[in-house]
């Protein structure tokens, strides 16, 4: 179970004046459950994720995974003790090959190919094709998003975080992915938190939090949000009411 | 050969025996062991210039040459002229590199001059290695200098790698490639502590269709001292591209001045070069993997250099 209480981020700004990017954040979430977390851009969605992870330290506040307390852990010691994270921009590495990448995120020396492929194959990429390809500028965005993705499936940790998984990801990569989560979720080993925007995401989700202003704006069942989060989307534009006149 | 210098020549030809093929042995500025095939022949050169010459029959394929060089005693000095003769259309393996066990006070150093006259047509993989340990304080010196003159449509691919515990090295390469010849070098250099180390590549692509290609990653920890200068003249309807990489890490020093010298209209070249420290963010990313940062540094760096 993960649990968030009262948790703060702050930040000064470049005038000396505090800014407020998490403002107390309280909420848990079960074993086994697929939890959306969308919201306007710039609400907070990120830096929550990053402070599960430890990427970004909270100023207040607590973060308990499975009972510990792990607000105050490392990010090596947040990864052993079963969280992971999927970067919404991950880094690309010259001479370090996928096929090392995610022998490293399976805690690996080597992979087999059958694992190569399995990993590979769920993100919509040929093993064959990538397995020995370096993580560097020679792989295009989405390629590299998806390699990111494969490295979060192949370390099979209790909390996955995936940050806009569909970012730069073509329409039939997004398909095969849409599937991969399902399967994750059908399996219910983990917990997973996906900030997405998609609808085919989060058609996925047991649970959806909207996160606004730094804040949790609402958090309840798939099918009490989704319905609140169309009816504020579609009519709530007034250019839009415009050009449909 | 004892067993400290069998564990240097594992580290700079990977061998634990004696090879497959031709080979010479040099061991303290003397021939140790040579071996010699029916298409390669050795022969220490006659002119009272110490080293070897070694001859590889026009159209041999498949076979290759070991040529390592170890040096176990403090104190000394080995200048080695090495001149290799590679017939038309052969294609052959070179493994050279130096490991200096240095247990003494005083410096060792081995200066290896190499000249490969590779004939129209052959194609060469090179691949050297330079490596120093021991618990002495000896400085541990290498200064190779190649040579290479690439005949018509001849090619040849160098990896020169320096990973450990040479002191100093000054490494000066020149290549020289006829009309639809090819030459790639991948040069990777780690150095550290007081380390320094100079390197000076030259490729001149002389004729139509030639083509060059260094690809050069190093990284400077401690306070070591590295300087880059491949330059690349093209001379013909050629192409060439440099590429200089560095990681810098502590209190390192590295200089990168690559340069292009195009001499007709017809070259293509192109020169990049970058230093930097290991980007946060792969260190982050490793870090989610459950590495340690010591764990994703020395990750990081191993890739860099595979």
């Amino acid at each position: 179970m993960l649990e968030i209480s009262h948790l703060r981020f702050d930040v000064t700004a470049e005038d000396g004046s505090g800014v407020e990017i998490l403002r107390d954040i309280s909420l848990s979430v079960d074993d086994g459950k697929l939890v959306v977390i969308t919201g306007p851009n710039g609400g907070g969605k990120t830096t929550l994720a990053r402070a599960i992870m430890g990427l970004n330290q909270p100023t207040g506040g607590s973060i308990r995974w499975n009972g510990r307390d792990i607000t105050n852990l490392s990010i090596t010691e947040r990864a052993k003790a079963g969280v992971s994270y999927g970067f919404q921009q991950p880094p690309r590495f010259k001479g370090m090959k996928v096929r090392d990448l995610i022998a490293l995120a399976a805690g690996k020396e080597e992979l087999t190919p059958t694992e190569g492929c399995q990993y590979l194959t769920q993100v919509g990429l040929c093993a064959d094709d990538y397995i020995d390809r370096e993580v560097d500028a020679s792989l295009s965005g989405g390629e590299v998003k998806r390699i990111e993705i494969a490295t979060i499936l192949a370390r099979k940790a209790g909390l996955m975080i995936f940050d806009e998984p569909e970012a730069g990801i073509d329409l039939w990569s997004f398909a095969r992915l849409t599937e991969t989560f399902e399967n994750i979720h059908k399996k219910g080993d983990s917990t997973l938190l996906i900030i997405s925007h998609q609808e085919r995401i989060i058609r996925l989700a047991d649970e959806i939090l909207v996160i606004e202003q730094g804040r949790v704006d609402k958090h309840g069942t798939q099918e009490e949000i989704f319905p609140q989060i169309m009816a504020r989307t579609l009519p709530g534009c007034g250019y839009m009411r415009e050009g449909v006149r | 050969m004892d067993k400290a210098e069998w564990k240097v020549l594992k580290e700079i030809a990977e061998l634990e025996k004696v090879p497959q093929g031709a080979y010479n042995f040099r061991v303290n500025g003397q021939l140790d062991d040579r071996q010699v095939t029916a298409n390669i022949d050795i022969v220490s050169k006659t002119d009272g210039k110490p080293g070897i010459d070694i001859t590889v029959k026009p159209g041999t394929k498949g076979e290759s040459v070991h040529i390592p060089v170890v040096l176990s005693m403090t104190g000394i000095t080995d200048v080695v002229y090495n001149d290799f003769y590679i017939g038309e259309g052969a294609d052959v393996d070179i493994v050279a590199g130096c490991g200096i066990h240095n247990t003494g006070c005083e410096t060792s150093q081995h200066d290896g001059i190499h000249v490969f006259h590779i004939g129209k047509n052959a194609r060469v993989r090179y691949v050297e290695r330079h490596y120093g340990e021991g618990p002495g304080t000896g400085e541990r010196i290498l200064n190779p200098r190649t040579e290479v003159y690439l005949e018509e449509g001849a090619s040849i691919t160098m990896e020169m790698t320096q990973i450990r515990g040479v002191d100093s090295t000054i490494r000066d390469t020149v290549v020289e490639v006829a009309a639809g010849g090819e030459c790639v070098i991948n040069e990777k250099l780690m150095t550290d502590g007081e380390q320094q180390a100079e390197s000076n590549v030259e490729i001149i692509l002389q004729g139509d269709g030639a083509t060059g290609r260094v690809v050069s990653r190093s990284v400077g920890r401690g306070r070591s001292v590295q300087v880059f200068r491949p330059c690349m003249t093209g001379k013909a309807g050629c192409f060439g591209h440099v590429q200089c990489d560095s990681i810098l890490m502590d209190e390192a020093k590295i200089k990168s001045i690559p340069a292009i010298d195009a001499q007709s209209v017809d070259a293509q070249l192109i020169h990049e070069a970058a230093i930097g420290r290991i980007a946060g963010d792969q260190i982050l990313k490793l870090l989610t993997l459950g590495l340690t940062e010591e764990e994703a540094e020395e990750r990081i760096l191993e890739g860099f250099l595979n």
